[in-house]
């Protein structure tokens, strides 16, 4: 388990160097995405740059611009945009609860960040705008800016190792035996 | 009597946002004592960190401020002349402008977003009356990523409910943000059996011996916080009961996060 600074936008060095377990704190702009704004990307395009991009499952308390709690929201209900999102180069996805990680092999990672702990996050972050306001708070594409946001856990990496799906199999033996 | 609804409303959902129950925390704080897993212990600290940070601060602890559910006890002496739905709603409005709350509800077909967590159904009000003249409310804020875990079974009466339960969150857990604390419904009818589930959380913990047995088998599975992996995967189960046909076994399970936030206040 080794500890990473790490700053956006994401070169493929940094995923390849990355393994599940690793912790990871980032720091840079990252922008937020979740049901509707994924959707509406698929549609119309992204309004910002993906390449290298961290990409934040996140539906933030946002006042005046200031970010009040802003913890990750759960990963699934976006899994059936990873393999899109993924191709346009975004190289991170943070998020709670994890996504298949079949899409992230040679690309990507997953980082989960602590769910529940949106006070925490929100003092890592501030708002440097905001995309699809249209969609309302939880909803819109916000762009932070991220200091030393973390801890995250390396949950699925690019090498094909998933640390959820270990978790889950090891249960589902245990519920058996 | 109705403005100390509505503030009594504002004040149960402030405190329930920003502060978990101390008995809430102890649990978090025993559990991170005990977790024989490092990563799973720094996620546990991490949390009880953010609770310190929502409290000292005067923040929502997480994001998601939930949907807006209460529990109140009307003492049978009181007579309201007023609407105890509408004077909760205003409150749940103004909490939104003054904490501030995320606008959470939204229609359920077009998802046009109230903008202030209220909405036809909403607040959900929970109502029980009981002896003497007081009124006791309980805000219980609950978020969408555990609730969205909560699942109902109407099995066979041959088959073992507790299967049932361990294998569900086998598979939920980790989308729940766990630790958990799991309102178990057994028996009733279909509707019945999730009302029980959802009281089972407001009447947690449970510490009859069926249910610290179902907590272990449930902790044995190794899910974790985060479910990324540990000894703690529940911190609380309660189990409610009521008959139910001959034919049939409802069981209803409703998730909560390890962020158990409730809060009462009483108006004597």
């Amino acid at each position: 388990m080794t500890e990473y600074h790490l700053h956006t936008p994401l070169s493929g060095a940094d995923v390849e160097k990355l393994v599940a377990g690793d912790v990871v704190f980032l720091s840079g702009p990252l922008f937020t995405a979740r049901d509707k704004a994924h959707a509406l990307m698929r549609r119309a395009g992204s309004p910002v740059s993906l390449e290298g991009a961290a990409l934040y499952h996140c539906g933030p308390l946002i006042q005046n611009e200031r970010v009040l709690s802003a913890g990750p929201t759960t990963s699934g209900r976006m899994a059936r945009y990873t393999d899109e999102i993924l191709r346009r180069g975004v190289k991170a996805i943070i998020g709670k609860g994890g996504l298949p990680g079949e899409p992230f092999r040679g690309k990507a990672v997953y980082l989960a960040y602590p769910g529940g702990c949106g006070a925490a996050a929100a003092q890592q972050l501030r708002v440097l705008g905001v995309h699809l306001p249209e969609l309302g708070m939880a909803e819109s594409l916000w762009v932070f800016e991220a200091r030393e946001f973390g801890p995250m856990i390396v949950a699925v990496d690019a090498h094909g190792k998933d640390l959820y799906q270990e978790v889950r199999r090891s249960a589902q033996r245990r519920e058996l035996g | 009597m109705r403005e100390l609804v509505v503030e009594a409303t504002v004040r149960a959902l402030q405190r329930a946002e920003t502060s978990l129950p101390d008995w809430v925390l102890q649990r978090i704080e025993e559990a991170a004592a005990l977790e024989s897993y490092p990563l799973a212990r720094h996620h546990l600290q991490f949390m009880l960190e953010n609770v310190a940070i929502a409290t000292a601060k005067g923040l929502p602890l997480c994001q998601d401020t939930g949907l807006a559910i209460f529990h109140v006890q009307l003492g049978r002496e009181l007579i309201l002349d007023f609407s105890l739905a509408e004077a909760v709603a205003e409150g749940v409005r103004i909490a939104t402008r003054e904490i501030p709350l995320r606008p959470n509800a939204v229609h359920p077909q077009t998802r046009q977003n109230s903008g202030d967590n209220t909405g036809p159904g909403m607040p959900d009000i929970i109502l029980d009356y009981v002896d003497g003249r007081g009124l006791k409310l309980t805000a219980f804020p609950k978020g969408a990523g555990s609730e969205n875990m909560s699942l109902i079974g109407m099995l066979n009466p041959a088959d073992d409910p507790f299967d049932f339960i361990v294998k569900g969150v086998a598979e939920r857990a980790a989308n729940a943000c766990p630790p958990l604390f799991l309102g178990i419904g057994l028996g009733g009818s279909f509707d019945l059996a999730a009302r029980l589930a959802k009281r089972a959380l407001l009447n947690m913990p449970g510490e009859s011996r069926e249910e610290l047995q179902l907590l272990e088998r449930i902790n044995s599975l190794g899910i974790g916080p985060m479910g990324l992996g540990g000894d703690t995967t529940a911190l609380g189960i309660k189990i409610e009961k009521a008959f139910c046909h001959t034919a049939s076994l409802p069981v209803a399970i409703n998730f909560q996060c390890w962020a158990n936030r409730s809060a009462t206040v009483v108006i004597q």
